[in-house]
């Protein structure tokens, strides 16, 4: 029992950070979308299989609420926005996809490296859900630092989140993940309400200061 | 004694919550209004009560020597806004930039974002402070995009994205500290309560507390402002209401700040951790000399004051970095003096942007000529910001400047480059704005002065006369920062 319980999940961690790559390169955003579907769909299984483990049934809530809000109704209503804002067929171009997965892969063996050597003191099964779940959140940032339009780093933001929650849940006996899982669907509703209302396209500028302070007539 | 601090922290949290429900639905703006500040008032008082009702935490909330001062603080400020406030909506009405509608929506945020800031505050739990933190995060979202002016709303979506990507950084890092917790202190609620943490904190895995602050310094530095975090800070000052930035400068980066300092206590008291210290002092000093470096090129006046809250929130970084009793008193020091101070400042420019129908330095001369005191008070708050004697800011800047040229001297070169060039920034903008001949077209001011001078007068007080409670109640605190 002991073997199956730590294989399955770490099938279901691991198979989350290969989506996490899968979501790296998309280029069509149906595409996009799907794939995120199946992302929330294998953390809501993560979840689901560490409720099971751990008796902790106060977990189910938050695999439900990954699998109901975040696998169907957040791309069901990112599908809308992308037709309504008319970008369902823009490809988007993803700035090097070699070097994008190269940086990702940097990134997986940066936080396995970093990770599992400090984690001695914790069981193995907590230890390889922290790595697994420091790789998601690191591609998340990596995603959304390499898109360029507001529903794809809305979708990098959303995997960083899942890591999150896989990290909490893999945590053994943490409290108030349920908690977080509510506050952060709050958070994602807002943003997605925001794209909606706002139509927002693209993304803002958030690094290049100057060009935002040339554009409100800072500069001299 | 037991039960005293549960009531008074009952207050403080129920007081806005129940006024929030109650100014949503009341749809007269000058009632709401009204109401905003009587709520923010009791608030003020219930946190006064605090200091006299002893401390005290259970499982989620806690009240210590460290805490009541910034709820005490906090709630002050949120006290004289609302004053602030009331006077300051009514003119937006006037000019169609809100509607009562509108009004009802800001009210009943405001309460909240007071309900929220305290909650963060009183927390003993790191998950519950996170989620108040995150709450306080989305109603000033809100409240920042409430113009609906294409600015407005890209600054509130760059301010929504960057402070997400920032707190979600920060629940790794408090996962972290759990995981760090849960061999020695057991599973379950103890494992995330500050009392419990602080307590066996030298047991800890040093390597695992290594990390968790990182990702806390990073998440909740962006909160703060720190440079080259700060990205969102002015944009969110200069498009959103006048008393939201008075708000987000003098309350929530001292929320965010006051967050790190719990964590930072609890890698002081591990022997095998990192010093927290150097991280602060490099982000510290980073965050001083590149906004007093930028503060050269502000056009926008509010945009202006929010670099120099920037540059602030370095110097009390930088302060609680240096650590030690002197160091720490002077950073504690310091973020009451801003706060109260910057406060101070947007109230003015709240006002001065109302009569002069702008907000770009260009269109604003010769205050201190058309509207004396209005004008007068910029100039006494800029003298103060500038951390200029007779005003409080000057004792908490001269005290980070001695003890850096006592225990690192190589680092007071550039601190000291960093607030002078600061000092010049500021001293230059004051006198085109202030002085000279006024432009033609103002309006005459209709400004509620009293929360201005209110706060000018506290921060002049501190200056040349501290009370000696005062030390020795931020002494015994800077004692417990390590």
């Amino acid at each position: 029992m002991g073997d199956l319980v730590f294989d399955v999940a770490h099938l279901l961690a691991g198979g989350m950070v290969v989506v996490s790559f899968l979501l790296l390169y998309q280029g069509r955003m149906y595409a996009l979308l799907n794939m995120f579907a199946l992302h929330a769909a294998l953390l809501s299984a993560a979840v689901a299989w560490q409720a099971l483990t751990q008796d902790a049934a106060h977990l189910f809530v938050s695999a439900a609420i990954a699998l109901v809000f975040k696998a169907i109704v957040i791309p069901a209503a990112l599908h809308r926005i992308v037709e309504r804002l008319g970008i369902h067929r823009a490809i988007e171009p993803v700035v090097g996809v070699g070097l994008t997965m190269l940086a990702g892969t940097v990134l997986v063996a940066l936080s396995i490296l970093v990770m599992l050597p400090i984690t001695l003191a914790s069981d193995a099964l907590a230890r390889e859900e922290l790595a697994f779940a420091l790789s998601v959140v690191l591609l998340g940032l990596l995603m959304m630092i390499t898109r360029h339009n507001a529903v794809s780093q809305v979708v990098g933001f959303m995997s960083m989140e899942n890591g999150l929650v896989l990290a909490a849940a893999g945590a053994r006996g943490m409290p108030l993940v349920v908690e977080f899982s509510v506050a952060f669907s709050i958070l994602i509703a807002f943003i997605v309400i925001g794209i909606f209302l706002f139509r927002i396209r693209e993304r803002f500028d958030t690094v290049d200061l100057q060009a935002l302070d040339q554009f409100r007539g800072e500069r001299r | 004694m037991s039960g005293t601090w549960k009531s008074g922290v009952a207050g403080v949290l129920l007081i806005p919550a129940l006024a929030a429900a109650l100014l949503a639905v009341i749809p007269d703006y000058r009632w709401g209004a009204r109401i905003n500040v009587a709520a923010a008032a009791l608030t003020a008082l219930v946190a006064l009560s605090l200091f006299v009702a002893g401390t005290g935490g259970d499982d989620y909330l806690l009240i210590d020597d460290l805490n009541v001062v910034f709820v005490a603080l906090s709630t002050f400020v949120g006290f004289t806004t609302s004053v602030f406030s009331a006077t300051y909506i009514a003119h937006e009405l006037e000019t169609g930039r809100l509607t009562p509608l509108y009004l009802r929506f800001y009210h009943a945020m405001y309460q909240i974002l007071m309900f929220s800031m305290n909650l963060a505050l009183v927390a003993n739990n790191i998950g519950l402070m996170w989620v108040a933190i995150e709450m306080a995060t989305l109603t000033t979202v809100l409240m920042v995009g409430i113009y609906r002016t294409h600015e407005a709303l890209e600054a509130a979506w760059k301010y929504f994205i960057l402070a997400s990507v920032g707190i979600a950084l920060a629940l790794f890092g408090t996962i972290l500290i759990y995981v760090a917790a849960q061999p020695v202190v057991g599973e379950g609620l103890p494992a995330m309560a500050w009392t419990t943490l602080s307590g066996s904190a030298h047991l800890f895995d040093p390597a695992l507390l290594n990390l968790a602050f990182l990702f806390l310094l990073i998440g909740y530095g962006t909160k703060v402002g720190l440079a080259p975090l700060h990205a969102w800070l002015p944009d969110a000052h200069a498009e959103g209401p006048t008393p939201i930035s008075a708000v987000l400068s003098g309350l929530l980066l001292n929320v965010a700040l006051y967050a790190l300092l719990r964590f930072k206590i609890l890698l002081a008291a591990n022997a095998g951790a990192v010093a927290p210290g150097p991280l602060m002092v490099a982000l510290g000093l980073g965050s001083l000399v590149f906004a007093a470096f930028l503060l050269y090129r502000r056009r926008d006046i509010k945009r202006f004051f929010a670099y120099s809250s920037v540059e602030h929130m370095g110097i009390c970084t930088f302060a609680f970095g240096m650590g030690g009793a002197l160091a720490n008193f002077a950073g504690l020091l310091h973020m009451t003096m801003h706060s109260l101070t910057k406060s101070a400042i947007f109230f003015a420019v709240g006002h001065i942007a109302q009569v002069t129908g702008t907000q770009r330095m260009e269109g604003i001369r010769g205050l201190t000529v058309s509207h004396p005191a209005l004008g007068w008070g910029l100039v006494f708050g800029v003298v103060a910001i500038a951390g200029l004697p007779p005003f409080g800011l000057f004792t908490s800047e001269f005290l980070v400047v001695t003890s850096t040229f006592a225990r690192a001297p190589y680092l007071a070169v550039p601190l000291g480059l960093g607030l002078l060039i600061g000092l010049g920034a500021l001293l230059l903008r004051l006198q085109q704005v202030a002085f000279g001949a006024p432009l033609a077209q103002t309006q005459p001011a209709r400004a509620s002065l009293v929360p201005l001078y209110a706060h000018l007068a506290l921060v002049f007080l501190c200056g040349v006369y501290l009370p000696r409670a005062v030390v020795d109640w931020f002494q015994h605190v800077a004692a417990r920062l390590g």
